[in-house]
């Protein structure tokens, strides 16, 4: 039975990992991932959810239970948030080329130092290049549906990769929002059972993360790459057939308002949705300006993001991350890469926007617009623009 | 495997680099690190099978008349074996070239 | 015990689960340790593998010397990998999954991943009461990576990064007791072994393996590599480290000490210490330092021995 509820984000994602049946849970605390695996212990607890909760010592012997629960052929969930994230970090690196179909909710949060429990998103950038699959959620819903597809792409036979959830730490995860819960049969139809080809089996031996010498090492990589690369279309296909068995559709890139538009901004995460009002209000001020948000960071789709902008003049790119010393936003920076070499591409500028949990408004986000459009035109000191920041 | 390992290319690597062959690591041939190789005098050895079970290499084997004698295709020529050999059967030698 | 006028063959499970053609350095301790130890366990052995010498002279893309499902990930999370397995198996058991039965876990390590970098894991491992076996197979420093120390090296060693200088004698640091971390957390099995002592050693592999609940044995596995020793002589250099009281043979079994060994007194160090080059530098008085040491923690270890002995007969 369908069921809609008012319910705290990160409970509904706890709810979503009872729907999809994980069999482990390795996790240690951290805000604001707290709720998420404090409410997965309680379904344990309870018998609601038949699963093995290993309360370990640390985030890096979270991530490294997960190798070892996935490789032994276990459907693995984990949940962390920056720090916990950045002591894991090492782990996290050696999930994508052992294949290992773990899905991990990351709370974003900033990081330390200042310390900073509030969101941003330079937890997420610092795991960007370990392989994961990396989808990023704006409300509630999106969380929910995302956690259970996670699984679902994970342990697709031609993936076999891990998955991480962003969801923005308070601003998503600690609201109440309406959240539709759908039928325990019909996740169970639309994520068929863990098949890890090759799990620890004493009745057939395999050896898992043999060390690689240089005449070999290359070409393992080159095999972990094809892989990601080539999940994009099972990661499309599963957000299709979710959309058929459940009414809510995903991709890669989403627009608002942004078809012919000859402004737009680019969202990732829950700032997305203020940006949104806001861009409704210019377009009643007779604004021509739309909105794409980036739903799929790793593997990054290249192909959608040029298809989106390619009638726009202006690109205005909003990061909640800093890569210091270096070209601005890193979203913004791998954007302005995937249209160096198209013919005709907008103009881009480039914003940071708040940090470490630091509200951008409706207002703020159409200062920011005009701001942006004024800075195409006639071009700034800065390789790209702090917002807010206080002189 | 038909190709070299030189030759294998990505689309030849298991998922996840796993390796399904148990034990295929017995095709490399250690017996080439050898300085010194050991030689036996089976008329003193009463078959107890110690050297066997102190051999690093796991080499050690009963022969078909049911002496413990190492395989040199694996024996690197620690001397373990002659060393705690009860009966003194075997003697360490220089391999010469 | 340790008789060996016996029949090894008719005693001994003949299957290797570790094959011939690894890359160990001549003469391993640590390879012999292994074997040893894994023919004291049947195939129903899952192992979990820290990074070092072992992981690395057993794995070599695309081959493998094991016989046993084996996984290496990293050097100080192996005890976490190992709780991930166990309690997917434990899960996926109950939720219905057809799996061999009567699985077990094995985790492996050198001193390094287990002393120090890898200390937290293991004790959060052995906290929660996962149902599998740590074994750390001791070679007294960082082998793999060139001899650096290690908190598992024995005072006065030399290593390349505790060497022996005008103002130095080498490690100044006593050997962190690492049996007896794993005895504090109240496991139900705690032993020490040596591949010198091959029976003893798989006795107690055997125990610590169908022990249900976190087991850990630590062996002691000379690297004459490492060490300085002649090739030859690692069995002699294993016995010389428990005939001298330097590596105690016992076991810790429901917090109940016993030696495994009687040693009626016990051999003077420096018949351990002179074989070997890393303690070749060693004065007199710092020999005699050890020695005092070591009687010491001796005594220490039959006091435990005795009163668990007491309060046994008392209950």
């Amino acid at each position: 039975m369908v069921t809609r509820v008012g319910i705290e984000v990160s409970i509904a994602v706890a709810e979503a990992v009872k729907l999809a049946n994980a069999d482990v849970i390795a996790a240690y605390p951290i805000t604001p991932q707290t709720h998420i695996v404090e409410h997965l212990a309680e379904l344990v607890a309870d018998g609601e959810l038949d699963a093995e909760y290993i309360p370990v010592e640390s985030e890096h012997s979270a991530m490294s239970a997960c190798l070892g629960s996935a490789a032994a052929g276990a459907r693995t969930f984990t949940a962390t948030a920056s720090q916990g994230l950045a002591l894991m970090n090492e782990v996290v690196y050696v999930a994508a080329p052992m294949r290992l179909p773990i899905v991990m909710v990351v709370a974003n949060r900033s990081l330390s130092a200042p310390l900073s429990i509030w969101p941003d998103h330079s937890d997420m950038m610092s795991v960007r290049d370990t392989g994961w699959i990396q989808i990023i959620v704006e409300n509630g819903q999106q969380a929910v549906d995302n956690t259970i597809i996670a699984f679902r792409i994970a342990e697709d036979q031609k993936v076999l990769l891990p998955v991480m959830i962003h969801q923005d730490g308070f601003t998503l995860t600690h609201v109440i929002e309406p959240i539709i819960f759908p039928a325990q049969e019909a996740v169970d139809k639309y994520l068929p059972k863990n098949r890890f080809p090759l799990p620890l089996n004493p009745d057939r031996p395999v050896a898992m993360g043999e060390f690689a010498p240089p005449f070999i090492f290359t070409e393992t990589k080159w095999a972990q790459e094809v892989a990601l690369q080539n999940s994009k279309k099972v990661i499309i296909k599963a957000w299709d057939e979710f959309a058929k068995a459940f009414g809510r559709k995903y991709m890669p890139v989403e627009k608002y308002h942004s078809e012919g538009a000859k402004v737009l901004i680019m969202t990732m995460g829950s700032a997305g949705e203020t940006a949104s009002v806001a861009i409704d209000e210019l377009r009643k001020e007779g604004m021509d300006v739309g909105q794409i948000r980036l739903r799929l960071w790793r593997p990054f789709p290249f192909q959608e993001l040029r298809e989106a902008v390619k009638d726009a003049e202006v690109l205005i790119m909003m990061d909640r991350a800093l890569s210091y010393g270096g070209p601005g936003g890193p979203v913004a920076s791998e954007v302005k890469a995937a249209l160096y070499n198209q013919t005709k591409r907008p103009k881009i500028v480039s914003y940071v926007i708040s940090l470490g949990g630091r509200d951008t408004t409706v207002s703020g986000f159409k200062d920011i617009v005009k701001q942006g459009i004024e800075i195409a035109d006639k071009g700034s000191k800065n390789e790209y623009e702090i917002y807010g920041v206080r002189e | 495997m038909a190709k070299s390992e030189n030759e294998l290319t990505w689309k030849d690597l298991e998922i996840g680099c796993i390796v399904e062959a148990p034990g295929s690591a017995r095709k490399y041939e250690s017996g080439t690190w050898r300085s010194q190789r050991p030689t036996y005098d089976f008329t003193r050895c009463i078959k107890c099978g110690l050297c066997a079970l102190y051999c690093p290499e796991g080499c050690i084997e009963q022969n078909k008349d049911g002496h413990f004698e190492a395989d040199l295709y694996y024996c690197k020529g620690c001397g373990i074996c002659a060393r705690e050999c009860p009966t003194r059967v075997i003697k360490m030698v220089e391999e010469v070239e | 015990m340790e008789k060996y006028a016996i029949y090894v063959p008719r005693l001994v499970n003949k299957e290797e689960k570790f094959a011939p053609g690894h890359r160990a350095c001549i003469g391993c301790g640590e390879a012999l340790a292994i074997r040893q130890a894994f023919k004291a366990m049947d195939k129903n052995v899952i192992v979990v593998n820290a990074t070092g010498c072992a992981e690395i002279f057993t794995s070599q893309l695309p081959n493998t010397s094991w016989e046993l499902p084996w996984i290496h990930t990293l050097f100080e999370n192996t005890a976490a990998v190992a709780s991930g397995v166990e309690a997917a198996y434990k899960a996926m058991r109950r939720k219905g999954a057809k799996l061999p039965e009567n699985t077990k876990v094995v985790a492996i390590g050198g001193d390094g991943a287990t002393s120090d970098i890898g200390i937290q894991a293991i004790s959060g491992a052995m906290e929660r009461g996962h149902d599998f076996t740590y074994i750390c197979f001791d070679n007294e420093a960082y082998m793999n990576t060139g001899v650096q120390r290690s908190s598992s090296t024995p005072f006065g060693a030399t290593t390349t990064t505790s060497p022996s200088g005008k103002k130095s004698f080498g490690q100044v640091t006593w050997k962190k007791n690492m049996p007896e971390i794993a005895a504090a957390h109240n496991i139900p099995y705690v032993a020490t072994a040596t591949h010198g002592y091959p029976f003893d050693l798989m006795e107690k592999v055997r125990k610590a393996v169908n022990t249900p609940g976190p087991a850990y044995v630590h062996i002691l596995s000379v690297c004459p590599t490492g060490w300085g020793s002649a090739t030859d002589t690692i069995n002699r250099q294993a016995r010389l480290a428990v005939q001298t009281g330097i590596f105690p043979l016992y076991e810790v079994e429901n917090g109940v000490y016993k030696m495994s060994i009687d040693l009626p007194r016990l051999r003077p160090v420096a018949d351990y210490l002179k074989i070997q080059r890393r303690f070749r530098h060693l004065s007199d008085d710092v020999i005699a330092q050890i020695q005092k040491r070591v009687k010491q923690e001796y005594q220490k270890l039959l006091e435990k021995v005795n009163v668990t002995k007491r309060t046994k007969s008392k209950s």
